[in-house]
Parts: C-alpha cells; structure tokens; sequence
C-alpha cells in the first residue's frame, strides 16, 4: 500500500477531488497548511510599512491506496493540479506500513 | 460653530428673565432645528461607537481588538459623566467674558453650570432645546480623546488610559472648545478663527496630543522590524463608511440649525472626502504600484477631517481643492514621513488628524473668501490665513506641553504601559481576561 501525499493551490481542490473519484479513490484527507518553495513569497504593504510573507497557504491531500492503484492517483492529482506556472505544488509518494478501520478491526487491502 | 453662537447664547440666558417678566408661555422650540440636532448629536455618538472605535479595532493585531473597542465604550462613559458635572460648564459657561478683552474667561468657563445646574427642562441655545445643545456637544467632546487611542494603541495600560482621558479632556479640550466656540470674548473666537465644526479643537489638538503620546510611551516592542499588519481590514473599512455617514452630523449638525448653513456643510463634506479619497488612492497607485482598501478609507478620514473646519464657509469647488490635498498630503505623512522619523504613532492619528486638521485649517482661511466661491465674511485671504495659523500654532503649542506634563504626571502615579509579557500577550487577555475570537 501507498500513501500519497500530495501540496497543491487552493484554488485547484475541487478539480483535484473530482479527478480522484474518476481514479476510484473512496476517501481523503484535507488539510490547509502554509509553506514556501520556488514559487516564494509575496510583499504586503500597510500605509507605507512592507511586510514580506514567506509562507504561501496551499492545501495538502493524503491519500491511501492499494499498490496497483498509486500511479493512476498520482496521474489524476498532477493533470488536475497542473497550472503550469511555479507554485503548483509536489507530490510525494511513500510506503505505508498497516490500515486498520476502526468501526470494524478490518486490516489493510480490506480497510482501504 | 457658526459665528452667529453669541446671539444665542445671549437669548439663551436672557430667557429666564424673559420669562419671569411676562406670564406669556416660554416661546416654543422650532421644530425643525430641534428634530434635526436630534439627528446630528446620535450621528455623531454613531461615529465614535461603532465607527471609529471599529475603524481602529481593524488596524491593530487580533490580540488587541478588544482593547481599542474597550477604550472607545469606556471613554464615552467617562466623557458623557465628566461632561454633565463640569465639563460643559468649563467649556461653554460664559461668565465674564467680554468682547476684545482677554481675561481669565477669555481661557475657560467657570463652574457655575456644574452639574448643569441652570438648564430647566425649557431652555433654549437659539430656537431648540438647551438639551440637544448640551448632549450635541458631549459627543464632540468623547469623539476627541477616542481618537487619541490610535496613536498609543497595543500598549497603554488601561488604568492610566482612563486617569490621562479624564485629565486631559478637562486641561485640554475643554478650555481649546472653550477658546474657539465659547462667543465674544474667547480667545481664539476673537482673533477671528474659522473653526466651523472643530478641524482645531478635535483633530489638531487630537492629533497633537496622539503624537506626544506615542513619544512619550515609546515604541511598540519589535516596532519597526517586527510585522505589525492591520488584522481585520473589513472591519476597518465598515467604521470608515461609519465616519462618513456619521460626519454629517458633525459637520451639517454645526450650523446649529436645520438651514441652508446646513445644507451647504453637508454639501462640501461629501465633495471634500470624496476627493481625498481619490486623492490618496491615486498617489498610492502611482507610488506603490497598487491601490489598497486601508489607503481608501484612510483618505476618506483625511478629507472628512480636512473640511471640517471649512465646512460653514467652503463652496463645492474650495471643498474639492481642500479634500484633494488632504489626501495627498495626509498620505505622505502617514507613509513616508512617519517611516522617516521613526515614531510609533500606531494607526497615524498624527499623520491623518492633526495632518488633515492644519490643512483643513489653513485652506479654511483661504476658500472662505467668496472670491474663491467662499461664503465667509473674508476679503484679504493671507490675512485670515494667517489667523488661522495663529489658531493651529496656538493649540499645537498649548496641547503639546499640557499633554506631555499630564502623561508625565501620570506616570509618576501608574506605569503607563502594560510590561513586555503582556504586551506580547496581548492587551485582551493580559488587561481584559477576554479573548476577541473564540475559534
């Protein structure tokens, strides 16, 4: 099994959630975060007094899935997300140990 | 105050008399004048609560919110109870003065009217009730040390806060309101000021003492290195929208009358705010590459401020020339020149109040002139000009020392500032035991 974590703009969650149903995932986790990369910040100014904003907010998806299904989730994330231009976040896939649903105890493959 | 004040002050004290001698019934209040300095005086309590007490809560960080909106309710407590025991007395009691002569009342009243002790039920001030005129008033007076907060907010103890208000409302505004509006005698009335609705007595000698008051605290702790952004700029546009529909009251309501003195101060506010506002917008455009809502409505108080003197005597055209430049000149003394000198006047009381008020102030004496489309009784313009600059000059020397000698004072008795670790709290929870957002 994989976990696929992915940063992506706010702005693209929607398209991002739609294309992850097409690639048949049941269920993910969002989260609103902030962070910097080569996209940087931006400056703020308040009647003369600039502010610079390293930290730009983005939204991080995790999402949990079979093996054989880890390649077309990420394809799914990176043509949804896809602006083009810096800033359009990364993917990050790593192997994910042990699932267990806690309504039923069931394990893995089965919890997914 | 429209210059015709003295008149009905003058009816206003010979009515007892009036009335003792002759059985006919007191004469009646007009009912036009009366339901309209209604209005205005609840106008004017609307500008300070929510308006400007919101226009401020914006500007400072959400750990501070409750603290400027704390102020704001308890400085119009404080003033509308000092006002009703001796401050209208101090201000606007007569006794004494005389016309040409410079004397003890030619500074302040007496307390002869302590507790208002000589208004009846019937009392006139021109042809509406006594009441309105005194209640009108009070907001003025509440309005003026309100608008100190901004200047030393996110660090003031609230203690010391209250003790400096109700001090310098009795050492400064009442004799300055007294000085310019109290009639014939009065020393700034004398000279000739043009002080229609309070450019000199509210935002010069608000301003001023916002200044000294900055100085005299110091700095927030990080300022300027530290970002210090305005946390909640909706709501400081919603109390500008306040300020201006309440300054109709504070401008229109100073005719004292529901006339065309009136009608005209209503005129000129509106064209004067909304040129500076377009005024600061522009020259942020232009130097800063973008327009921003916090520079839109600072541009609106600069030009609301700006006519405010003028608004009795400026036609439509002196009002946008007067509004234009406030907004101009306003945004760089509240941009670059504030970044120069290095004080922590925290949301620019000084750079728009007293900035905006000497402009206003001094454009006064030039487009009173009906030469200039004025309606003022002005023919040799640098000649009031320069009577105008002896009333700015006059109150920005007498509020500076006064303010700075009564902060002194304070702080011999109580710190004036809250210590480093609750100022890093926050003044809501380390002064209040509240938090403004609970989410």
């Amino acid at each position: 099994m994989k976990m696929v974590m992915a940063i992506i703009k706010p702005f693209k969650l929607d398209d991002v959630r739609e294309a992850l149903s097409e690639a048949g995932v049941s269920g993910v986790t969002v989260t609103e975060v902030k962070g910097f990369g080569r996209q940087k910040g931006h400056t703020e100014l308040y009647r003369g007094a600039e502010y610079v904003v390293d930290f730009l907010p983005k939204i991080k998806l995790e999402v949990a899935v079979g093996d054989d299904q880890a390649e077309r989730v990420v394809e799914a994330i990176q043509s949804a997300a896809n602006t083009g231009k810096v800033g359009d976040g990364k993917i990050f896939v790593y192997d994910l140990d042990k699932v267990l649903r806690i309504r039923t105890g069931e394990l893995d493959g089965d919890a997914l | 105050m429209v210059r015709a004040l003295p008149l009905l002050f003058s009816a206003a004290v010979l009515l007892p008399g009036t009335v003792l001698a002759s059985p006919a019934a007191p004469p009646a209040p007009d009912s036009g004048d009366t339901a309209w300095m209604l209005t205005a005086t609840a106008l004017v309590l609307f500008m300070v609560i929510p308006g400007l007490a919101l226009f401020y809560a914006g500007m400072v960080r959400s750990k501070n919110i409750l603290s400027v909106l704390m102020q704001c309710f308890a400085i119009t407590g404080l003033i509308s109870v000092a006002w009703v025991a001796f401050g209208y007395s101090l201000a606007f009691d007569t006794s004494g003065m005389e016309a040409g002569t410079v004397n003890l009342g030619s500074f302040i009243g007496t307390l002869d009217n302590a507790f208002l002790r000589k208004l009846g039920k019937d009392s006139l001030v021109g042809d509406f009730p006594e009441s309105v005129f005194i209640t009108f008033q009070m907001t003025f007076a509440i309005i003026t040390p309100a608008l100190i907060v901004g200047a030393f907010a996110e660090r003031m103890r609230f203690s010391a806060m209250l003790v400096f208000m109700l001090l310098w409302f009795t050492a400064v505004y009442a004799p300055v309101a007294h000085m310019v509006w109290a009639g014939d005698g009065a020393l700034m009335w004398d000279w000739g000021v043009l002080d229609f609705a309070g450019g000199t007595v509210v935002h010069i000698n608000a301003g001023v003492a916002g200044l000294v008051a900055a100085l005299v605290l110091g700095k927030r702790r990080g300022y300027p290195g530290t970002p210090m952004p305005p946390h909640n700029l909706g709501y400081t546009l919603v109390g500008a929208a306040m300020l201006w529909v309440g300054w109709f009251g504070f401008n229109a309501g100073s005719a004292v009358a529901a006339d065309e003195t009136a009608g005209m101060a209503m005129l000129v506010t509106q064209v004067a705010t909304a040129a500076a506002a377009l005024g600061w917008m522009a020259i942020e455009w232009i130097t800063h590459g973008k327009p921003s809502a916090l520079g839109i409505a600072s541009g609106v108080v600069a030009g609301l401020v700006a006519i405010t003197p003028a608004a009795g005597t400026a036609g439509p055209v002196g009002a946008l020339v007067i509004g234009f430049s406030a907004g101009v000149v306003c945004f760089f003394c509240a941009t670059t020149l504030k970044r120069r000198l290095g004080y922590d006047d925290s949301l620019d009381v000084f750079g728009v109040h007293a900035v905006g008020g000497i402009v206003g102030a001094l454009l006064t004496g030039v487009f009173a002139a009906p030469a200039l489309g004025g309606f003022g009784e002005v023919a040799d313009i640098p000649a009031q000009v320069w009577i105008q600059a002896k009333g700015v000059g006059f109150t920005i020397a007498y509020t500076t020392v006064v303010t700075y000698v009564l902060l002194k004072l304070v702080g011999l008795v109580l710190p004036l500032r809250v210590d480093e670790e609750q100022e890093a709290e926050g003044l809501d929870l380390a002064l209040h035991n509240e938090r403004g957002y609970n989410l």
